[in-house]
């Protein structure tokens, strides 16, 4: 306990010394959000594993290094042919090196002017009042350690606006690396679809090498009437990484909104997503783990109908090796007047080890009568007739284990509807199975 | 080909193979007919490796290799298939991509290269029309969603890729209707050599009157207990099998 508190201190010490260079520091509203988060995170600090929702998920061990905020470091320099292999064809590109923006190795090219796609230290220069509209407004009434921090210290994000009725025609990809050992980033994007906008983003997180650091980020998602929002997240960070991030989204009316999360780096992981869904609107949530090793990811999600007819989908599946661990939480809820919900929750777990481990808890709290909801769970092996089936068709024992891995995960892979992006994802996949002789074309 | 002497199979304690011999020179085509519950399937899977079954007596061959000691896949690459009763379908993997890994692993096997992508292709489009089937079940996952007649369809197009010198048809005609029974029969007619061989699983004559065995063998209780030509199979049809229990 008095380990934590130190630890605590050393990060609230820190915050005195480069407070001066956050973004936005002339803006008194954001000057005021900050130190609101500031008071709150001194005096929570970050969720501990009494905290219920934090049971299966203990980072104070990670904490405890007291990493340094990447304000506090020299900046680095990242070549652009370092950068290539983060890099989704066929998208538009804002970069995120160490917490900082990088103008040369993002790619905006082409980018429709009515758009606002910009980094957020920059929308804070550029129109400050729009970024005041959105900023902190999706999380108002969330209370959590990693948000409150998050608030304080975020040194950039993305910043994206895509005005009313206008579809962009090309996905917008945020490229978030950390390249520097034992730093904390703290990012806040804010995503906003107008009344019948369209829009396709991809948040992707990456770590250069075998270090440790953490990932802070925070999304705030604001999906408005007859609005159509795809975000693809991929969470590929390195291997000693803790990442916490957030995605909280709000749904106006008839909006649509997917989300579809890949999870394949860092030590620990931590993804939360909380979903509020409007009047008729439809959300699909959609989650792949796979980890190795000691890897640990947890996803915590919440879906609340607040509106009456809306729609929710939501699939997880977690692919466990080694002693590998993964905790899905996912809470429906249906607020007393949200007649018509219909309703679907599924997480489905592959264990390839006796020493990995899954702990899964999906929960409906059902405040209205007429609705329709449903959820499943299943924790298993691989199916031993399927194994021999392959086998008996001349596929060795271990190319059937993996070709059957493979297909638990592909159909994961399958939804992504952008090509380059799924390409780039069915890459990364491959390379988690390294002795299987899969071949992407014949999938 | 394929040489059965005295086999005894069990499932935990049950005996449910209790000494079969069966010789199956190359060429030939045997059918084995039998009541619900006789041990064809046992037999079959047995042949095939599959896990779960004591092999407690006898043996088995395949061009005078012992079978036992095989993992399942040696023996589908040394060509050995089963067309299954009950095909698994397996979600993710498509149809086009198995059939190509299956190729493959029997070529590599034989000392082949690896099949190149157009030759392959080319080879499974002749395949799939031989079978009558459409060009989309390629790309279709494993068996997913088939119909009944589609997955027996569906092995006969993986035996007739993989070119397996020991054939053994688990009940394919049930559930093929009778213009698929034909195509099918035909198909496999058109796989018929010297140096192949064929152990037809079956309840019915219909299928013998298109493939023409050219042994059939009943099995009772899990024995062999009639062996005869292409006659016996009509004579079954017509008394069924109580009157073989009588004979004995
Ligand atoms: N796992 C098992 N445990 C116990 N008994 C089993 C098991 N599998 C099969 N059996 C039994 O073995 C016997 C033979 O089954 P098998 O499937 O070989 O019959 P079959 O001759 O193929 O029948 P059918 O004509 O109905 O396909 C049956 O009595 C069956 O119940
Ligand atoms: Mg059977």
């Amino acid at each position: 306990m008095a380990s934590a508190v130190s630890s605590l201190e050393k990060y609230l010490e820190e915050y005195d010394e480069i407070k001066s260079t956050l973004p936005g520091q002339g803006l008194d509203w954001l000057v005021q959000l900050r130190q609101q988060g500031l008071d709150q995170f001194s005096t929570q600090g970050f969720p501990t594993t009494r905290d219920e929702d934090w049971r299966y998920t203990n980072v104070t061990p990670f904490i405890k290094k007291s990493f340094q905020s990447v304000l506090a470091k020299p900046s680095t320099t990242v070549l652009p042919e370092q950068m290539d292999h983060y890099y989704v064809p066929d998208c538009w590109q804002v970069v995120i090196v160490d917490g900082h923006f990088s103008n040369t190795l993002s790619k905006l090219d082409g980018l429709p002017e009515e758009v606002v796609v910009m980094a957020l230290s920059d929308a804070l220069i550029k129109c400050p009042d729009k970024v005041k509209s959105y900023l902190g407004q999706a999380v108002e009434n969330e209370d959590h350690g990693f948000i409150h921090y998050n608030t304080a210290w975020f040194s950039e994000g993305l910043f994206v606006w895509i005005p009313q009725q206008v579809k962009m025609k090309q996905p917008l990809q945020l490229v978030h690396v950390v390249t520097q050992e034992n730093v904390a980033t703290a990012t806040r994007n804010l995503i906003v679809a107008e009344a019948g906008a369209e829009g396709v983003v991809i948040e992707s997180y990456f770590g250069s090498q075998a270090q440790a650091y953490l990932t802070s980020s925070i999304s705030e998602v604001f999906v408005a009437e007859n609005a159509h929002l795809t975000l693809y997240k991929l969470q590929n960070e390195a291997s000693k990484a803790l990442h916490c991030s957030g995605v909280y989204s709000q749904q106006e009316k008839h909006s649509t909104f997917n989300y579809l999360d890949f999870s394949f780096g860092g030590l620990i992981a931590r993804n939360e997503l909380h979903v509020n869904v409007g009047f008729a609107a439809a959300c699909d949530l959609n989650g792949l783990f796979v980890g190795s090793g000691r890897q640990h990811f947890d996803n915590h999600t919440w879906i609340n109908h607040l509106q009456p007819r809306g729609s929710s989908r939501e699939l997880f599946k977690g692919i466990l090796d080694g002693r590998a661990r993964g905790v899905f939480q996912g809470c429906v809820k249906v607020f007393e007047d949200a007649q018509k919900i219909d309703s679907e929750m599924h997480n489905h777990n592959l264990l390839l080890s006796d020493n990995a481990e899954i702990d899964t808890k999906p929960q409906l709290v059902i405040y209205a009568d007429d609705v329709k909801c449903a959820h499943g769970v299943t924790v298993g092996q691989l199916d031993d007739a399927s194994v021999f089936y392959l086998q008996s068709r001349a596929v060795s024992e271990e190319e059937a284990k993996n070709m059957l891995t493979f297909a638990f995960a592909n159909e994961m892979v399958d939804q992504i509807k952008v090509s380059s992006f799924k390409s780039y994802i069915l890459a990364l996949l491959l390379q988690k199975f390294p002795q299987g002789g899969i071949e992407q074309e014949w999938l | 080909m394929l040489s059965i002497k005295d086999l005894q199979v069990k499932i935990g304690d049950k005996s449910i193979l209790k000494g079969i011999s069966l010789d199956i020179k190359p060429g030939e085509v045997h059918a084995i007919m039998g009541p619900n519950g006789s041990g064809k399937s046992t037999l079959s899977h047995v042949l095939a490796g599959k896990e779960g079954y004591t092999i407690t007596g006898g043996s088995i061959e395949i061009e005078g290799q012992d079978l036992e000691e095989m993992a399942p896949e040696i023996r589908a690459r040394e060509g050995l298939f089963l067309a299954f009763q009950y095909p698994v379908e397996i979600p993710g993997v498509s149809n086009i991509y198995l059939l190509k890994a299956a190729l493959n692993a029997v070529r590599k096997h034989q000392g082949l290269t690896e099949v190149d992508a157009l030759d392959f292709l080319a080879l499974v489009k002749e395949k799939i029309k031989l079978l009558g089937m459409d060009e989309k079940f390629l790309y279709r996952s494993v068996n997913q969603g088939f119909s009944g007649g589609e997955k027996k369809r569906n092995e006969i197009l993986q035996m007739a890729v993989m070119e397996p010198k020991m054939c053994i048809m688990d009940e394919t005609d049930s559930g093929l209707d009778i213009d698929a029974l034909q195509i099918v029969a035909a198909g496999v007619n058109s796989l018929r050599s010297e140096k192949r061989s064929f152990l037809m699983i079956t309840h019915y004559q219909r299928l013998l009157d298109y493939i023409v065995p050219d042994v059939v063998h009943v099995l009772a209780d899990g024995r062999i207990v009639k062996t005869g030509g292409p006659e016996l199979a009509l004579e079954l049809e017509q008394k069924g099998y109580g009157w073989i229990g009588q004979v004995e």
